[in-house]
């Protein structure tokens, strides 16, 4: 039979190389925050040609009215030419002479400027968010405790499914371990990505990371179910032989839910979903690969690392190699 | 044999109301009270249109209920009504927010203006003083909590201390009974205004002790007009001017009449969808899923043979139900909302390839199909049922991250997503059952033909 768990040691520095650079991009530039998680605007504006205004153009019209910080992005539209200017800067709500301005009432301004400087009257506003101080604020803490109460709940939700086994508590904390190991992946990619290709972290990456979350802990709990029916019939089985054969009995279920059908799903939305959900695809993409992987390659792995005590012979290890 | 005939029966009724309610041009239900219009919502970033949060003033330091929120509201909704954009939506978020979508982005400049005003109307006392239109002045209203008293010595002059001229208000907005807007003889518009009996007297008592004083009409502060009272006014009516087009003398009459907010609120958050950006969202996301969907068919099919057409019937069952629902409710459709319907497509799928896999095992342990199948349904349940708890829980937690703060975004992909898993653990209970027990019974001699079960 194919021993999968044999190589343990050689998936978890898999995962290290794949998380570590991440790791450090972002520890260096930290994460491309959206205005949803720190306030400011975005205006989407396309023009009818390619003749669009630069991007020293964009800051001047902006500085004007005493916005600083500004960026600007160039962007491809629906018919394939680069006619979209995507700028951020930080929230539009002023005043203009002791005038209060609300932001729309701003961005108007800013459009009307843009579409004299590109000589443009058509340019179009496809999307436009302002997000005040305040609201940025909260949604940063809710998005916390939503990652947050989505793992206890899921500890507590596999030890209590788990409860009838042995050592039940663990295969919820291994679960979540794993689950951290995907968050780590998905986080890691977008810091890369962020520096790439212009990524922002926003409401919708977060929905996508809440649902690797959800989906990753579905895939570990097949695995673990098996396991779970194993236990009662092969109980003379050493732990490792027993995890290992549950493995191999799943693997197939594994490779066609994951990569023929939910990836192709996912693959289909990337390559032909429209600019606005291509970030959202890969991301998911492979969030939801790294969730299979690690139930395989990490959760499990780490039930039998557990179960063997092997961080007793760790140091000998490394003393060894 | 009963159950699964029992089973179909039901599939088929399910299936046909779902189809009915999937009906482009369904009718909606109407029996007895209940008067149901069933459609497809799409939302804002399909459709294109604009959300705004407003937000309580936060230098607004007095009180106020949970009530108060919820009037506001409903002004804003009638005011946004009143100025003909249609379905516009405004639901309270949290403690002091509300959340506006308003589709089609064309009017929703206007709307913006009309509801972040307060629209507190005030008839103050100004004495000798006239002032010009636009100023921002303060008034005793909202200063003081105690409702100024007829008859009252108007408390005009300086405060102690301060360089700002506090002037007592009369009365407010609320004493109106009727506004209308009107053309003068030089053409220029006018608000008309009709008091109610209590607003009247008040009106005629001050007019008769103050003439040739003037008598200004502030709107959230600033100075509309400031006439100067030539006669006693007792009939209770009268007119504002002050140089309105038809645009803004309209916006004005438009808050008079739905009165005035209880609360002031400021604009916190505005996103901004293009009606084109939105089209193209939507076709672009069907076409990536009908792609997606054609594609795992195919797979299933030449993967799993036999089992695998009884998964697509079950599939394409589980669209056709999940789309009824979406209409009934009705859901906002979104684009995450869609990305949520392809992932529930992927649990269903998920479902199905486990009860097959079993199945398969089962087959190579020398069992019949028939015993095959059911056991490999019951061994694969278990796991079926707490994976898909796992997602629901999962979703139900993104849908409170979606709901505390009008990230209507999240939460149309929440609720997509929960609704799509607890139809697709339906159609495999049932569904995948039923079919594949049909199709294995109408193959003869099932068992000498493996190969079309994919073994």
């Amino acid at each position: 039979m194919l021993n999968i768990l044999g190589k343990r040691y050689l998936y978890f520095l898999l995962s290290l190389l794949v998380i570590v650079p991440g790791m450090v991009v972002m520890a260096i530039y930290g994460l491309p925050l959206a205005v949803d998680f720190k306030g400011g605007s975005l205006l989407e504006v396309q023009f009818s040609t390619e003749t669009i205004p630069t991007v020293e153009q964009v800051v001047e019209i902006y500085n004007q009215y005493g916005f600083e910080e500004v960026s600007v992005q160039t962007a491809e539209g629906t018919t394939g030419i680069r006619n979209i200017l995507v700028i951020r800067s930080p929230d539009l709500a002023t005043t203009i002479d002791g005038k209060e301005v609300n932001a729309d009432a701003m961005k108007n301004i800013l459009v009307a400027d843009l579409r004299e400087v590109a000589n443009d009257p058509n340019a179009e506003v496809n999307t436009f968010s302002n997000v005040g101080p305040s609201i940025a604020q909260q949604v940063t803490q809710r998005a916390g405790l939503a990652v947050a109460l989505a793992a206890l709940a899921v500890v507590i939700y596999i030890y209590f499914v788990f409860r009838g086994i042995p050592h039940s508590l663990r295969y919820g904390i291994c679960a979540v371990l794993a689950m951290l190991h995907d968050i780590l992946v998905v986080l890691s990619l977008t810091a890369i990505g962020g520096r790439l290709f212009g990524w922002q972290v926003d409401s919708l990456f977060l929905t996508a990371l809440l649902t690797v979350i959800g989906f990753s802990t579905q895939d570990k709990i097949v695995v673990f179910d098996r396991i779970r029916e194993n236990t009662s019939f092969l109980r003379k089985l050493p732990f490792e032989k027993l995890v290992n054969h549950s493995i191999v009995q799943t693997l197939q279920r594994s490779i066609n839910t994951q990569l023929m059908t939910v990836e192709f799903m996912l693959l289909a939305l990337a390559l032909f979903g429209g600019v606005t959900l291509r970030e959202f695809a890969v991301i998911l993409l492979v969030g939801l690969f790294s969730g299979t992987y690690s139930s395989i390659f990490i959760a499990a792995p780490l039930l039998v690392v557990w179960e063997n005590q092997e961080w007793k012979t760790w140091f000998r290890r490394t003393a060894t190699a | 044999m009963k159950r699964r005939t029992l089973n179909l029966i039901l599939i088929l009724i399910i299936l046909a109301v779902a189809i009915w309610i999937d009906l482009p041009n369904n009718p909606g239900i109407k029996i007895g009270k209940i008067d149901k219009e069933i459609r497809t919502v799409l939302g804002l970033d399909l459709r294109g249109g604009m959300q705004v949060i407003l937000q309580v003033d936060p230098n607004f330091t007095q009180p106020f209920t949970p009530e108060d929120l919820e009037t506001a509201k409903s002004i804003l909704e009638r005011r946004s009504n009143g100025l003909g954009v249609a379905e516009v939506n405004f639901q309270i978020s949290g403690d002091r927010y509300i959340v506006g979508e308003l589709p089609g982005a064309s009017k929703a400049e206007d709307v913006i203006n009309v509801i972040k005003q307060t629209g507190q109307l005030e008839f103050v006392d100004t004495g000798d003083t006239e002032l010009e239109a636009g100023t921002t002045i303060t008034t005793d209203l909202g200063t003081d909590t105690t409702t100024p008293a007829e008859g009252e010595t108007p408390a005009v002059g300086q405060l102690p201390g301060t360089e700002t001229t506090v002037y007592h208000t009369i009365m407010t907005g609320d004493q109106l009974q009727d506004v209308a807007v009107v053309t003068n003889s030089l053409g220029e518009y006018e608000v008309n205004f009709v008091l109610k009996d209590d607003g009247a007297k008040i009106f005629a008592d001050h007019t008769t002790n103050n003439t040739n004083k003037f008598l200004t009409i502030v709107l959230d502060k600033q100075v509309i007009s400031s006439p100067i009272i030539r006669t006693p006014i007792t009939e209770g009516q009268g007119s504002i001017s002050g140089g309105f087009t038809r645009e803004t003398a309209n916006a004005l009459a438009v808050q008079l009449r739905y009165g005035s907010l209880p609360i002031p609120l400021v604009v916190e958050q505005i996103r901004v969808v293009g009606p084109t950006l939105g089209q193209d969202s939507l076709d672009k996301s069907l076409i990536a899923y009908l792609i997606g969907f054609i594609i795992v068919a195919l797979f299933m099919m030449i993967y799993y043979r036999l089992p695998g057409v009884a998964a697509v019937i079950s599939i394409a069952t589980y669209g056709i139900i999940t789309f009824a629902i979406f209409r009934l409710i009705p859901v906002t459709l979104t684009l995450p909302g869609i990305a949520g319907l392809m992932l529930s497509t992927g649990s269903a799928l998920d479902a199905n390839i486990l009860i097959f896999e079993r199945m398969k095992e089962e087959l190579r342990n020398g069992r019949t199909l028939m015993q095959a199948m059911e056991l490999g349904w019951k061994r694969a349940w278990p796991s079926i049922r707490d994976s898909n708890i796992a997602t629901l829980i999962t979703s139900l937690i993104l849908f409170w991250f979606g709901s505390t703060f009008g990230a209507s975004i999240v939460q149309g992909f929440a609720l997509t997503l929960f609704l799509g898993v607890l139809v697709s653990l339906f159609t495999a209970i049932i569904g995948t059952r039923t079919f594949l027990g049909l199709i294995i019974s109408a193959v003869k001699e099932p068992e000498k033909r493996l190969g079309w079960f994919g073994l």
